[in-house]
């Protein structure tokens, strides 16, 4: 199925009705409860050109609809310059690291809400983009941009709670959440809201069902490979693990201690605050920690993997087609190598002849650069992190927990750390001893 | 002359089941939530503060609700389905040609879709309230184990139409059995592991060959993935999810500030 901008069309002119009737209720909520006139002005204006989008998106026709898209120019640079993983990782740090400091304005609704049509319009200049169009509506996909969408909406709503109830703490006052104190009877009030979640989620489903058709691709044949073949979405983020790691380390390893860490979290977590109510200067170790695990690691991965990642795993930009040919040059080389090769000037290696004892006693030799490198960081940085700037953690844990911590946390960051030594010095194992199928 | 409504509510098949008057005074509707079996799970009073949707998302709740949705449709999609290689593929498409009501596998996918987002949001949610933090930390476990089971149904779910799109996100999925240290034929160590010269772990005895009851995704994993899928995962969520519940309750009722 190849989609074209005529196909396209009425689901373009909806989407711009769409956004056009939003921003007019916005409008009018802004003046009839806010009475705030200049906005509800601004936002109806919107809503006008929104409309006008529409009328456009709707014609379907090549010339006009180059109005309702991005510059080809600005596309082609997107997907010439900026179109890279090193990139696009950087950008999504230094995208949340943003939005963490600055977000005391940006929770206020209304720039919430410029955030927001901000990023829909992206989405629909995008969609004008075939070959955008094309991977975002895959129906396996669709769910990705509504937890996109969701994810949004949820830590905005979650950190407007935490901003307030922190301004309240610096202020000496309770959290908001304790002052609604007043018991009420689970019959009729929290019944009836369960009750209005089960019609609500009921009819989106019913809706999403009838209007987007499972896929179902030809019969299976384990002869025909697909090119890229990708894992369910949720897995996608290990997928593109595999990039810096080996199987056995991203699909085995790190997804144990994903999953081993997230049960640990309430025994290492001594912070007796923010039991039970949004805040983030009360816990902001916590918080960072596992933002980043989760918003950056996890959810930029997995869109990174969905949306990005084409043939044979290469990276494509957002509006580039995806070719099978496409080559990249990959010289990665190994940390043994670099000490041996560049400083030493020879690879050592077993005699020939030599028994198997000896053999093993050379693997060690080889990579030792790497292993005393790799045992330095999981062994010997968590006593000096406890002695130095973790100290405080280290005093109130105890030995045990800290050690846990510690290492889960550098479990964690070999991650982002492999990925930059991969950018950075094409690094590709640490630690390579093919023999035993020990790459890390 | 009494109304239908009333006849009927006065009658003894009624009054057999529902053992209280409707529940429109405080005495009743304290009573309903301790005499029904459903409401039962829910305390009779609670914080105005615990049910602030702002506050709890709902999305505890519409991960189960997902949950029971997926079961209904789960059951009827088995009316039609048969889990083999001949039958499968085949089964899939007359679902969507001729099955009366052909939106079922939709609702299902996107049911498991959404459940999937869901109790990520949930988890999310539990975590910016620092709601797994003492009594709670063992609920704050069993539910890391249940987003696990979530995960692990979706992906068993995964392979059932016997479509390219689902053999091969197995394949690629299940790469990770044969990539298992010790226990995966391509893991590193596992050459480790033999009796004199013959090798223990073998691409025929490996976690994938577990996993797959093959040395690929073949005839035997469509069965023991409909059965993990259809049976097994699902009556382990049930228990958990009775326990964790159950451990809402017992751990101080819905996460509020203490």
């Amino acid at each position: 199925m190849h989609l074209t901008l005529e196909k396209l069309a009425p689901f373009l002119g909806s989407y711009y009705l769409v956004l056009a009737v939003m921003n007019a209720v916005f409008g009018y909520f802004l003046w009839e409860h806010k009475k705030n006139i200049r906005q509800a002005v601004f936002w109806t204006v919107v809503a006008g050109a929104f409309t006008i989008m529409a009328s456009i998106a709707y014609s379907g026709q090549q010339k006009l609809m180059e109005l309702v898209s991005l510059p080809e120019a600005f596309r082609g640079f997107v997907d010439g310059n900026l179109a890279n993983p090193a990139l696009y990782t950087i950008g999504t740090s230094a995208f949340l690291v943003t939005m963490f400091l600055f977000r005391k304005v940006l929770v206020q609704p209304v720039v919430a809400w410029g955030l927001l049509v901000l990023a829909l319009l992206l989405m629909g200049l995008s969609m004008a983009d075939v070959q955008f169009a094309e991977i975002v509506t895959k129906p396996d996909n669709v769910p990705i941009v509504a937890m996109v969408f969701l994810l949004g909406y949820f830590t905005w709503l979650a950190t407007a709670q935490a901003v307030k109830n922190d301004e309240r703490t610096a202020r000496g006052e309770d959290p908001l959440e304790k002052l609604n104190n007043e018991k009420i009877l689970v019959w009729p009030d929290l019944v009836y809201t369960e009750l209005i979640c089960m019609v609500a989620v009921t009819a989106v489903l019913t809706y999403w069902a009838v209007g987007l058709q499972a896929p179902l691709e030809d019969a299976a044949s384990s002869v025909k490979t697909p090119n890229p073949s990708k894992a369910p979405w949720y897995f996608l983020g290990l997928q593109e693990m595999l990039v810096y790691f080996d199987p056995w380390m991203a699909g085995v390893v790190l997804p144990s201690t994903i999953v081993a860490g997230l049960m640990a979290i309430p025994y290492l977590d001594f912070n007796k605050a923010g039991n039970g109510y949004y805040t983030i200067n009360q816990r902001k170790f916590a918080y960072l920690v596992f933002q980043f695990g989760f918003l950056e690691l996890w959810v930029t991965l997995i869109i990174l993997g969905t949306f990005l990642r084409g043939p044979n795993w290469n990276f494509f930009g957002p509006y580039e087609q995806w070719d099978a040919h496409k080559v990249v040059a990959l010289n990665n080389v190994d940390l043994s190598q670099f000490f041996w090769l560049g400083l030493v000037g020879y690879m050592p290696k077993a005699p020939d002849g030599a028994s198997e004892i000896a053999k093993f006693g050379w693997i060690l030799w080889r990579e030792l650069p790497g292993i005393i490198v790799v045992v330095s960081y999981l062994a010997l940085l968590p006593p000096f992190l406890g002695l130095t700037i973790f100290r405080g953690f280290y005093k109130r844990m105890g030995l045990i927990r800290f050690m846990v911590m510690s290492n889960l946390l550098l479990m964690m960051m070999l991650l982002p750390i492999k990925m930059v030594l991969r950018w950075t010095i094409n690094l590709k194992y640490l630690i390579s001893i093919p023999e035993y199928l020990l790459n890390l | 002359m009494p109304n239908l409504g009333e006849v009927i509510r006065n009658s003894q098949i009624w009054k057999s089941i529902f053992r209280h008057p409707m529940p429109v005074d405080r005495r009743n509707r304290i009573v309903v939530m301790l005499t029904n079996f459903f409401l039962h799970l829910h305390p009779v009073s609670i914080k105005k503060q615990g049910i602030a949707l702002s506050y709890t998302w709902c999305m505890g709740g519409v991960t189960f609700f997902l949950f029971l949705v997926e079961t209904i449709t789960g059951v009827l999609l088995m009316f039609y389905y048969r889990p083999t290689t001949e039958w499968a593929y085949m089964d899939i498409l007359s679902l969507r040609d001729t099955a009366s009501l052909g939106i079922l596998r939709e609702l299902h996918r996107w049911g498991a879709h959404a459940m999937v987002i869901a109790v990520w949001l949930h988890m999310y949610r539990v975590f910016l309230t620092g709601s797994y933090k003492p009594p709670r930390e063992f609920n704050w476990v069993v539910g890391v184990v249940l987003l696990l089971l979530t995960l692990l149904l979706s992906f068993t779910g995964y392979l059932l139409p016997w479509d390219q799109l689902a053999i091969w996100a197995i394949t690629v999925g299940s790469k990770m059995g044969a990539a298992t240290p010790f226990l995966g034929a391509e893991g590193p160590g596992s050459m480790l592991l033999q009796v004199g010269s013959i090798p223990m772990i073998t691409g025929a005895s490996d976690a994938r060959f577990g996993l797959l009851g093959a040395r690929f995704v073949g005839e035997e994993t469509l069965n023991r993935f409909y059965v993990l899928h259809c049976v097994a995962i699902p009556l382990a969520v049930a228990l958990l999810l009775a326990i964790h519940f159950w451990r809402v309750r017992k751990d101080g009722g819905i996460s509020g500030p203490l």
